[in-house]
């Protein structure tokens, strides 16, 4: 096969590469630029770049780079913004995926004359003998990113490979290190990429506030409508968060953000068992090529690393078997069978907070 | 005639990039690379050997721009010559600094450094002489616009802009970056009434890494060195001399000059030819700025529906070298700052490609890109449609 690989600077894309083109592939790499200008460090740095750019001359295969920087800003760096806006907690990696990598890339890839799209991520896809592509949790459980993938369709995975799925990080690690390729031993990349400070609440109210204005709010208490203290931003706050809520700290009487009103600039929290529930609101129901029907039994994760909630689909959403804590809306729920990714959901707000 | 590129290249169409090295000018440059290489500020015989090839180079150059050899600055490139004219001058007498909307990165940016207004161009990518004239005044110390342009081609007016500087801004110095204009046009004509003019000699046929800023007597005094140390180049431009470099500049200048009638007549009917043909095959096609405007080796075509970063790939795939855009750091292509200038939508300007034509260019390269782009084209566009 003729096959892009999507090449990040990373380790995982990296061997993906290796790995495809020690299968006998016809391999070139693509590195996406996305973020940032010319000396932007972060996501898409020209050191990443150049990583990717070394990696693919040590295996002897071609490396273009190509600049998808306005569809990223459109179609994840403004729609984030827009989320957090709206009091919701976007996941721009799972937009990236969609809109970008197996999209925009995906759709040039076949353009240019190539059968498929490659990434590095730690999922796997299997053909069985009917000819469909079915998407598997990779066999690193420690390490499977399965769940920013569930967003994909049938004709997107059918031109899909992840070679790496098939191994450990530690495998992925050891290889790299056999062929020696210069990212063996980059370190993990960041959340949020386009962030500068990644991961810190101060990056991210930075990059916010520079782009709308964040509202300080009250805090009341969603049983009694007791105020009981401020937040500096409610567009910051994410549903299930219990820090940086203002409000003290009992033990045994912890509070937790249980809905985000941008409206009217309040923050309802409650008790641990006022965030427990019995039901997963969804909206924008996908299928990676399986049925989804009301009334089947599946597994809801509602982030990246997070556990397995059994349950049964329903119009709207799924029925837990046991009470979880709520999903903040805008997040995405990803819907298993086992290890197979059956679909994915957004998460919707709930009855009686708009 | 080069040699052709290896790698199986059917067709180098990407002279605005870079040029071969003719072979004249190789062949003068090795004996510096070997015996030949004492330092030519020696005293000793070797020494006064480079010495005198570094005057000898000092001399086509002054010839080939119009002004005399000791008015020739060389340096690392068409980079450093533009930095030195722009910076140096600003450095030294201050001022403002006017420069058109479509000069190279080498000029904007160190203008845009120190404040400087942009004069906008038309839709056909010529400086706006009205515009121009309402940002000129008295305070304006150093205006800036280049000869040809280095994406579309197109010749500025300079005479015309010259004499509106001397009428509009008595004390500014006018700047011509003529990097991209001195393979084809008589650059000691055009520019004879500038008082700096920068060349770049890997577009001429050069070795990379070899540049001169002429610097008039109308100048000199104006200008502060970017690097300071030791006297070479009067000490506008220090650090011992790239002799080899600037011997092979300096016989690819003699060279162009001497050819460049011919080269001219020769290459724009190839241009023409290739065109011609490929607005002929190609649907939705047309050039981004007007012909009769742009150096004979400039080949800009605009295609609509289609991106232009997906066409240079697959015509890379078959062997046509052209260009996409401009190079960003990361090698990713964004969308030519020229292109917008004229009025183009980033979208309209995705959609483009850069041809260029040089003094290597060979009949054949010219038939195999006719044969092979037209289907290329109908390719994407056919994957484009939803089926």
């Amino acid at each position: 096969m003729r096959v892009l690989v999507a090449m990040s600077g990373g380790v995982d894309s990296s061997v993906a590469a290796a790995l495809l083109r020690a299968a006998g592939h016809e391999v070139v790499g693509a590195t996406m630029k996305l973020w940032g200008g010319a000396s932007d460090s972060g996501c898409c740095s020209v050191a990443d770049v150049a990583d990717a750019r070394r990696v693919a001359d040590r295996l002897e295969i071609a490396h273009h780079t190509f600049d998808f920087t306005e569809s990223f800003t459109e179609r994840v760096v403004d729609r984030y913004v827009a989320e957090h806006r709206a009091g919701r907690t976007p996941n721009p990696c799972v937009e990236c995926n969609r809109h970008l990598k197996f999209d925009k890339l995906l759709g040039r890839a076949l353009r240019l004359g190539f059968d498929a799209v490659a990434t590095g991520h730690h999922a796997r896809v299997v053909r069985a003998g009917d000819g469909r592509a079915r998407l598997y949790r990779g066999r690193d459980a420690a390490k499977d990113q399965s769940y920013v993938l569930a967003v994909l369709g049938p004709e997107q995975l059918a031109r899909t490979l992840l070679p790496v799925g098939e191994h450990t990080k530690a495998e992925v690690r050891a290889l790299a290190k056999r062929l020696g390729l210069p990212t063996a031993d980059k370190p993990e990349s960041q959340e949020v990429c386009f962030i500068a400070r990644r991961g810190t609440d101060a990056g991210r109210a930075a990059f916010l506030g520079a782009r709308f204005a964040l509202h300080p709010g009250r805090v009341l208490d969603a049983a009694s409508g007791a105020a009981l203290g401020r937040v500096p931003a409610v567009e910051l706050v994410t549903v299930g968060q219990r820090r940086g809520l203002g409000v003290a700290a009992a033990p045994g009487a912890r509070r937790y953000a249980l809905a985000v009103d941008v409206e009217r600039k309040e923050v309802l929290v409650g008790d641990e068992a006022a965030l427990s529930t019995d039901f997963f609101a969804l909206e924008h129901l996908r299928s990676t090529g399986e049925p989804l029907r009301v009334g089947m039994a599946v597994l809801a994760q509602t982030s990246a690393h997070g556990r397995c909630h059994p349950g049964v689909l329903a119009e709207g959403g799924v029925v837990l078997d046991a009470p979880a804590r709520r999903v903040a809306p805008g997040q995405l729920v990803a819907l298993y069978r086992g290890d197979q990714v059956l679909g994915s959901a957004t998460a919707g707000a709930w009855p009686g907070h708009g | 005639m080069s040699a052709p590129l290896a790698g199986g290249v059917g067709a180098y169409l990407d002279n605005a990039a870079t040029t071969p090295l003719r072979p004249e000018a190789l062949e003068a440059m090795l004996p510096f690379l070997g015996p030949e290489f004492a330092n030519p500020s020696a005293a000793h015989g070797p020494g006064r050997r480079a010495r005198r090839a570094l005057d000898d180079a000092r001399d086509a150059l002054g010839a080939a721009l119009g002004c005399l050899a000791g008015e020739i600055v060389f340096t690392s490139g068409g980079t450093e010559a533009d930095n030195l004219a722009i910076s140096g001058v600003h450095e030294s007498v201050g001022g403002e600094i006017v420069v058109s909307a479509v000069e190279h990165p080498a000029v904007l940016r160190p203008a845009e450094a120190r404040g400087a207004r942009v004069a906008p161009v038309d839709a056909r990518g010529v400086v706006d002489l009205d515009a121009l004239a309402d940002l000129l005044g008295p305070g304006v110390r150093l205006v800036s616009v280049m000869a040809a342009n280095s994406e579309v081609g197109v010749v500025q007016p300079v005479r015309e802009v010259v004499a509106l500087v001397r009428e509009r801004a008595p004390a500014a110095l006018v700047h011509c970056d003529a990097v991209q204009a001195f393979a084809w046009l008589d650059v000691a004509g055009l520019c004879a009434g500038c008082d700096l003019v920068s060349v770049s000699a890997h577009k001429f046929g050069g070795p990379k890494g070899v540049g001169a800023l002429a610097v008039r007597a109308s100048a000199s005094g104006a200008l502060a060195p970017l690097i300071r140390g030791g006297h070479q180049e009067r000490g506008l431009r220090p650090g011992t001399e790239n002799v080899a470099g600037i011997v092979a500049a300096g016989v690819a200048a003699a060279l162009t000059v001497e050819q460049r009638e011919a080269t001219v007549a020769r290459v724009g009917a190839l241009r023409d030819r290739l065109v011609d043909g490929l607005l002929a095959a190609v649907p939705g096609s047309a050039e981004a700025a007007p012909r009769a405007l742009r150096v004979a080796g400039s080949a800009h075509l605009g295609f609509a529906d289609l991106d232009g970063e997906e066409l240079a790939f697959l015509l890379d795939g078959a062997g046509v070298c052209a260009s996409v855009g401009t190079a960003c750091a990361s090698g990713a292509r964004t969308p030519s700052h020229v292109l917008l200038a004229m009025g183009w939508s980033p979208a309209a300007a995705r959609g483009t490609v850069r041809f260029s034509l040089g003094w290597a260019t060979r009949p054949d390269e010219v038939d195999h890109t006719l044969a092979v782009a037209p289907p290329l084209v109908g390719r994407l566009r056919a994957a484009s449609t939803p089926a």
